[in-house]
């Protein structure tokens, strides 16, 4: 008969412990493992919860960004109004995973580690330039999000490594990001295609830097930075917009299912591009 | 006995004598139900029950070389195992549900395979084991050889010359001659009238259009449960949540040989059923599994399961043709339908054809209906089975009519509308409909004349639906502080329970909240026919009515007796009885309460109950109405205003009868924008979860105005006809014809998913 054990750790390192043990597997809010737990996808021995390690649940402002810890829900993003307003991108990504209740339990590093092509906060981190604090038995490193995943349900992680901490850059003036994705329905779904656009202005509203990341497109979330240069020293003009499109289409490398056809994914990739960038300029007071 | 009575005079014809029908109380289900109280199919538990499992075919189409479980037994906690072999072999044998006749014997080899695997998903073995872990292990312990046969899932592949065959010994029924070959095609069936190509020569004007839909499913939230437990005697109790515990009762004693009375069934409270629970799943496989282990065994059927072996109903394929004066009048339909049936015959298109033309007086039209097997799970009824799939296609054919003659669409219907004294296309002559009415209906509104903007677009649609009434029983009991309890043998599944207590109390004459209506197990109330075929209000209803009538003549004897008077001279008014004796003038009234507190001194309990079989239910005429905003970009389609015009006779409960609208708006909105069954090339469901198989979230769809239109149907005492299914018929064309005239281009193939409207716009080249 198979066991399945429950460990709750208080410190990373007993964690970092935890996770040496064969079939173990860590578990942050739990809205995905959970789910293949019950469906029969995943049968791991050990579930390393890591909710109850100090400082993994909550938001600190720190050298004028911020670390969200592991086990953060998307709720408590959502009501931390420093970080929405800094980054509404990335909260508005966090934001659309699942329902109500599932808010009250899905976390960031959750959504990373699940590597999931279509998760919705990862090209927002992406386009943040987010990074990820990893421990392990290594001991400690620190890496941008889109070197976590390498394929569908695949990450660059160790045995027995996880995603400590989440940290998002400081915010000059003049900047903001905005997601959006493609979904048949208008909510609880999974996104046939997803587009971030994070943008910094100059004070005449010229864009100075800009990122751009693209989910449900390829095998991982992308990182598109042609995308971006397609925007920097324009005021998001017509031609500016269309270069954008061009590039978040030539950067996809979709498959076709029953999401969605890779034609439709990629030509939407580009619409959803357009369209973030849009709102990212405005909020972060271009004109429109 | 007939299903109508000499009905006292207690002025419930008239409207305005009317105190509980036609309000809007509270359901006495209501708090359960929103409190997390309500006791659903998995919610029972016995002492000592077991886990039961289903083992399920993991090919499409396979002959089941052998089966080899000993593995399985010798596990540890493994109580039983059985398979097909535990189940007698049935002849074919028909019996009629509410919504459909069942062959008895297909029903038994769905339940569980015997030769052959004809989906992937059918049940193959099952098994019984102290706990779920046990059950899991021991499925995988259970050594299935198959010989995997070539498959076929799309009705046409399957008509087609060289298909693979699900049943070598199977001849297409309704042929002119008796085919030589075996085939898919399980039956044709042809309704025709005039002279066709006459009409068709006569027309100025002709549309013709080839149309599809996919397999959707009844998307009840509540997955299949059941506790059957199988005594040394023989004796078995079940426990579950269906559309009928009679349904269960029967099917059981059939698939398992047994005597009725050797069952006894417990009907759960029901979390949705849509037709869906008109059949039997896991119900005999339990019984059996009790049998072989002596012990109660409880099975629960996951989502995946729900979606890969039960329901869903036809995906098909259609033509349209018709023709038409330039003034709109038809001269010809000629109408084809070809449905898959899944594994085992018995695809609604019998019904499907029926209700196509039903809202249209044509001089000439043939309707030619196909029911056709395939290796995918065999259709079970879903709300109005097989009319919105017809209408579909005719209602987007008339649309295309409307554009071409330029008519306006609601005008296009009154002018070829079926009227009181039309014989219909499916055969009797109309009386005491309110089409005509209820298509005036939309037409009044604000939503018709209110202007669009861009990228938006207006369909209609019209739907019909039969609606039936059968074999019911109801009881009505009077406690002895004058309450009074009702009982019935048909699930509460729309809000029957709110109605049964409001036809009970209008005519005993006592408030609604003095009136508990209770669904009973099959010992404890007479046979009645499953919730189905929007028949309960009628003819449960009727039954109630004719119940209440009952008490209240004993009610008057009773008085009677207490005055010493002439029964003649008691009358019944507002929940007493009064004295009309002039001998005994001053008699002060004596109310439903004084006469139950004595009536252990006037002959003892005070009880009615009624059997009927009602005939008479009126036809239900939908009317609807839907405005759609485009994303060019993206295909996306927003739902953004919704307006739905139904023939109800009289809402007994208006707020449910809304309810009951706005659900079957909301199902045909999902299968006209998303809901599909996807089959890999193996013939395996890509989508059996609610992430891929996409049904409407609540954000997905705007307020839907449901608008009542009440034209009596004179059959039922207040007026009732069934009011469940013919909502969901027209939704499908509706928002289609929306789309139609929002981007210009006509799309015939459901469902309006964005990819293939962006494919259209695209290809438009806008």
């Amino acid at each position: 008969m198979s066991q399945l054990d429950y460990l709750a750790p208080v410190t990373p390192e007993e964690a970092v412990r935890a996770l040496g043990a064969a079939g173990a597997r860590p578990m942050a809010g739990g809205t995905d493992l959970l789910v293949q737990l019950r469906a029969g996808r995943t049968r791991p021995d050990v579930i390393v919860d890591l909710k109850r390690i100090a400082g993994a649940i909550g938001v600190r402002q720190e050298a004028g960004g911020f670390v969200i810890g592991a086990a953060t829900s998307g709720a408590v993003l959502g009501e931390h109004e420093a970080l929405v307003k800094a980054w509404p991108g990335v909260i508005e990504a966090a934001n659309l995973i699942g329902s109500t209740q599932v808010q009250g339990r899905a976390t960031l590093a959750g959504n990373l580690c699940n590597a999931s092509p279509a998760a919705d906060s990862v090209p927002a981190m992406i386009a943040a330039r987010a990074t990820c604090v990893v421990v392990g038995p290594g001991g400690r490193r620190e890496v941008p999000v889109e070197a976590i995943c390498t394929a569908p349900g695949k990450t660059s992680l160790s045995p027995g490594e996880f995603v400590l901490e989440i940290k998002l850059p400081p915010r000059p003036a003049r900047a903001s990001d905005a997601y959006l994705r493609l979904i048949p329905r208008t909510e609880m779904d999974i996104a046939v295609a997803g587009a971030a656009v994070n943008l910094v202005l100059d004070a005449q509203g010229v864009i100075t830097e800009a990122h751009v990341g693209l989910g449900a497109v390829a095998p991982t979330a992308l990182l598109v930075p042609e995308a971006g240069q397609a925007l920097v020293g324009s005021k998001l003009d017509e031609a500016a917009l269309a270069r954008l499109d061009a590039a978040a289409r030539a950067a996809c490398r979709p498959i076709s299912d029953k999401r969605g056809t890779a034609e439709y994914r990629t030509k939407i990739a580009g619409v959803l591009a357009r369209r973030a960038a849009a709102i990212a300029y405005k909020r972060a007071g271009g004109a429109a | 006995m007939s299903d109508v009575l000499d009905r006292p005079d207690i002025g419930h014809n008239a409207d305005d004598h009317l105190k509980v029908v036609g309000t809007r109380p509270i359901r006495p289900d209501g708090a359960d139900k929103v409190t997390g109280r309500a006791a659903y199919g998995a919610d029972f538990n016995m002492p000592g029950q077991l886990v039961g499992k289903v083992l399920r075919s993991p090919h499409a189409h396979a002959r089941i070389v052998s089966i080899d479980a000993k593995k399985a037994r010798a596990l540890p906690g493994v109580k039983a195992v059985i398979t097909g072999a535990d189940f007698p072999n049935l002849a074919d044998e028909f019996h009629e549900g509410g919504e459909a006749a069942s062959n008895l014997r297909d029903m038994a080899m769905n339940v569980i395979a015997r030769d052959k695997a004809l989906y992937h998903g059918h049940a193959v073995a099952a098994v019984a084991a102290i706990s779920s872990a046990i059950a899991d292990e021991a499925l995988a312990l259970i050594n299935v050889t198959y010989e995997v046969l070539p498959h076929v899932v799309e009705v046409e592949d399957a008509m087609a010359e060289g298909a693979p065959l699900l049943h070598p010994r199977m001849f297409t029924e309704g042929l002119e001659a008796k085919p030589d070959k075996p085939s898919n095609v399980a039956k044709r069936n042809r309704i025709a009238r005039g002279d066709l190509d006459a009409g068709f020569a006569a027309a100025d004007v002709i549309v013709e259009g080839r149309y599809t839909t996919k397999a959707t499913h009844q998307g009840y939230i509540e997955p299949h449960a059941t506790v059957a437990s199988w005594a040394a005697d023989g004796q078995c109790n079940v426990w579950s949540s269906s559309q009928g515990q009679f349904m269960v009762r029967t099917y059981c004693a059939k698939v398992l040989g047994k005597e009725i009375s050797d069952i006894r069934v417990t009907p759960a409270e029901i979390g949705g059923g849509f037709g869906g629970k008109t059949v039997i799943y896991l119900e005999p496989l339990a019984l059996a599994l009790s049998r072989e282990s002596g012990h109660p065994v409880k099975m629960i059927m996951s989502r995946e399961e729900v979606f890969r072996a039960t329901g869903p109903t036809s995906g098909a394929v259609m033509h349209v043709r018709l023709g038409a004066k330039k003034d709109g009048t038809l001269t010809a339909a000629d109408v084809e339908l070809k449905y898959q049936a899944g594994a085992f015959p018995g695809s609604p298109v019998g019904a499907g054809s029926m209700t196509a033309l039903a809202c249209y007086d044509i001089p000439a039209f043939r309707i030619t209906g196909y029911d056709v097997v395939t290796n995918t799970p065999k259709v079970a009824a879903y709300r109005a089975p097989g009319a919105p799939i017809s209408a579909f296609a005719v209602e987007s054919a008339m649309d295309d009519l409307a554009l071409k003659l330029g008519i306006d669409p609601i005008a296009l219907r009154e002018k070829n509308a079926v009227h009181n004294g039309t014989k219909a296309a499916y055969g009797p002559t109309f009386q005491n409909i309110g089409y005509v009415e209820t298509l005036q209906a939309i037409r009044d509104t604000e939503h018709y004349r209110t202007p669009l903007g861009p990228n938006q677009g207006r369909g209609m649609a019209v739907g019909f639906w039969f609606n039936v009434g059968g074999e019911s029983t109801a009881a009505v009991n009077i406690n002895e502080d004058g309450t009074a309890v009702v009982v019935t043998g048909n699930p509460d599944i729309g809000g029957s329970r709110a109605s049964m207590a409001m036809m009970a109390a209008e005519t005993l004459g006592i408030a609604v909240d003095k009136v508990r209506p209770m669904v009973a197990d099959t010992a404890s109330i007479g046979f009645s026919m499953l919730t189905g075929g929007s028949r309960t209000t009628f003819a449960t209803g009727m039954a109630v009515v004719q119940s209440a009538e009952k008490v209240i003549a004993e009610l008057k004897r009773r008085a009677a007796l207490i005055w010493d008077v002439n029964v003649d001279h008691v009358m019944w008014k507002d929940g007493s009885a009064w004295c009309l004796d002039p001998a005994k003038a001053d008699e002060k009234p004596l109310s439903l309460e004084a006469i139950a507190g004595q009536s252990a001194r006037t002959g003892g309990p005070i009880t009615g109950q009624t059997s009927l079989n009602a005939q008479g239910a009126g036809p239900g005429f939908a009317v609807h109405l839907c405005d759609v905003e485009i994303d060019p970009e993206t295909g996306h389609v927003t739902v953004l205003r919704y307006s739905a015009a139904q023939d109800v006779g009289k809402a007994i409960h208006p707020a449910y009868v809304e309810g009951q609208i706005q659900g079957g708006v909301a199902q045909g909105v999902g299968w006209a924008l998303n809901e599909e069954y996807i089959f890999d090339r193996d013939g395996h469901m890509e989508n059996a979860g609610f992430l891929d198989y996409r049904v409407p979230v609540a954000s997905d769809l705007p307020m839907i105005d449901a608008i009542l239109v009440e034209v009596a149907n004179p059959r039922h005492p207040f007026g009732a006809k069934g009011v469940g299914e013919a909502p969901i018929v027209p939704p499908l064309a509706a928002v289609a014809n929306a789309v139609r005239r929002a981007t210009g281009v006509r799309m015939a193939d459901l469902p309006l998913s964005p990819p293939k409207i962006r494919a259209v716009l695209d290809a438009k080249g806008g």
